[in-house]
């Protein structure tokens, strides 16, 4: 870490004499850095409330980008990385925002003495710094979009729908782990008394492997539905899938099982005393 | 290799499994059976071994190609090789299926393990 004193002086010396220059010349890079995707008043804004934030805290004669002097600016860049993550730019263009600054300072040196390029050296030091800081908070922001994106397909993913009177229908679709279990039996458990069913039908045509853990999820599924007196039929078990579960050595008791979606439905229209007959006046469907 | 650490190890574990019993060319039945074996010990190694890797290859043999899967945690490992194996037994909170069911699945199952010294399973699934 370079010392302030001295540097930071010089530094807001060249920032500041040329300062709308400057300030205009980086917020031109970075808005052709970016394509045009922000518009350049927009950029402007950002950059000049930055520019603003930096000469503060280098006025203080303090360098240390995660020192407290740096805060204002540190927010700042925060606001900014969140925006540009969830505007989808890369961490490239949104780091090289605050890289161009170099650029920009570069011509006003005027390399007479050894203090510009000490000032300079130092300067880099900071921006590199505060550019670290930035992807640090960009990829962050990521991480929470991620982290909201999988909850939501948690809730999407999980529709109970109604079948029949009396019949609801639970699809699965993708990995069951115990995080979604939870939120498919809550659902599955209010629709049976919401709707009023006796019967549920759980498919797991969408549902890649069984094994023990989803398994047992699905028995306690079915436990909790027979608790509150329905019955529950677990169907789309596919050839793979029966003779996999066959041989993990799982035993599903005398919980109906079937092939088709088709079957269960019959199954649980049986069940609950419809009977089929078809127009001719023939009897019930096989 | 890849870093059994959390659930989402254990996803991407079943995901390269698939890739690899793809390109072994494995029926559909024996993609899922190892699929399947690859999701039970993954999750052992997460909720036993506290964590670990899995090292997954194609392997060719006496003219055979197959899918190797070598799960290895630094975890307090078994003390019980054969109780481990027995169907129905469990020091967690599941079926006790994981194991001698993953065992079923796959044609070669190999565990090593020592108490304080780990535990590493090697599976193979031969392709037809």
């Amino acid at each position: 870490m370079v010392a302030g004193g001295e540097g930071t002086t010089r530094l807001v010396e060249l920032l500041t004499v040329r300062g709308e220059d400057l300030g205009a010349d980086w917020a031109d890079r970075v808005s052709r850095s970016l394509g045009g995707r922000v518009s350049r008043s927009e950029v402007q804004r950002e950059l000049g409330e930055l520019y603003t934030a930096l000469l503060t805290a280098l006025q203080t004669g303090s360098l240390d980008a995660h020192g407290e002097a740096f805060g204002e600016v540190r927010a700042l860049l925060s606001e900014l990385s969140r925006s540009r993550a969830r505007q989808g730019f890369t961490p490239s263009e949104t780091a090289l925002s605050l890289f161009s600054l170099k650029e920009v300072l570069e011509p006003v040196l005027t390399g007479e003495d050894g203090g510009d390029v000490r000032a300079y050296l130092a300067f880099t030091k900071l921006v590199d710094d505060l550019g670290l800081f930035t992807i640090e908070a960009y990829s962050r922001t990521r991480e929470e979009l991620i982290g909201a994106q999988a909850e939501q397909l948690l809730e999407l993913s999980t529709p109970v729908v109604k079948l029949w009177d009396g019949v609801i229908g639970v699809p699965l679709v993708g990995t069951l782990d115990s995080a979604r279990t939870m939120v498919v039996m809550e659902k599955m458990l209010q629709a049976l008394v919401d709707t009023g069913s006796e019967q549920a039908v759980i498919d797991i045509t969408g549902v890649p492997a069984v094994d023990t853990e989803v398994a047992q999820h699905l028995l306690k599924t079915v436990v909790a539905a027979r608790l509150m007196g329905a019955e529950c039929t677990i169907s789309g078990i596919r050839p793979q899938i029966a003779q996999t579960i066959v041989a993990l050595g799982i035993d599903f008791g005398d919980i109906v099982t079937k092939a088709t979606l088709a079957d269960a439905l019959r199954h649980a229209l049986r069940a609950s005393g419809v009977t089929f007959t078809r127009p001719g006046g023939s009897a019930g469907a096989r | 290799m890849l870093a059994i650490a959390a659930n989402d190890g254990v996803v991407r574990a079943r995901q390269v499994a698939r890739t690899l019993a793809q390109q072994c060319r494995l029926s559909l039945v024996e993609q899922t059976k190892l699929v399947t074996a690859a999701s039970e010990l993954a999750r052992n190694t997460l909720v036993y071994g506290g964590g670990g890797t899995m090292t997954a290859s194609l392997v060719d043999e006496r003219g055979r190609r197959g899918v190797r899967l070598v799960f290895a945690d630094q975890g307090p490992g078994i003390p019980d090789v054969d109780l481990a194996l027995t169907d129905g037994w469990t020091s967690g909170s599941g079926m006790g299926l994981g194991l001698s069911g993953s065992k079923r699945l796959v044609d070669d199952f190999v565990l090593e393990s020592a108490p304080g010294r780990g535990t590493t399973v090697t599976i193979t699934k031969w392709g037809r």
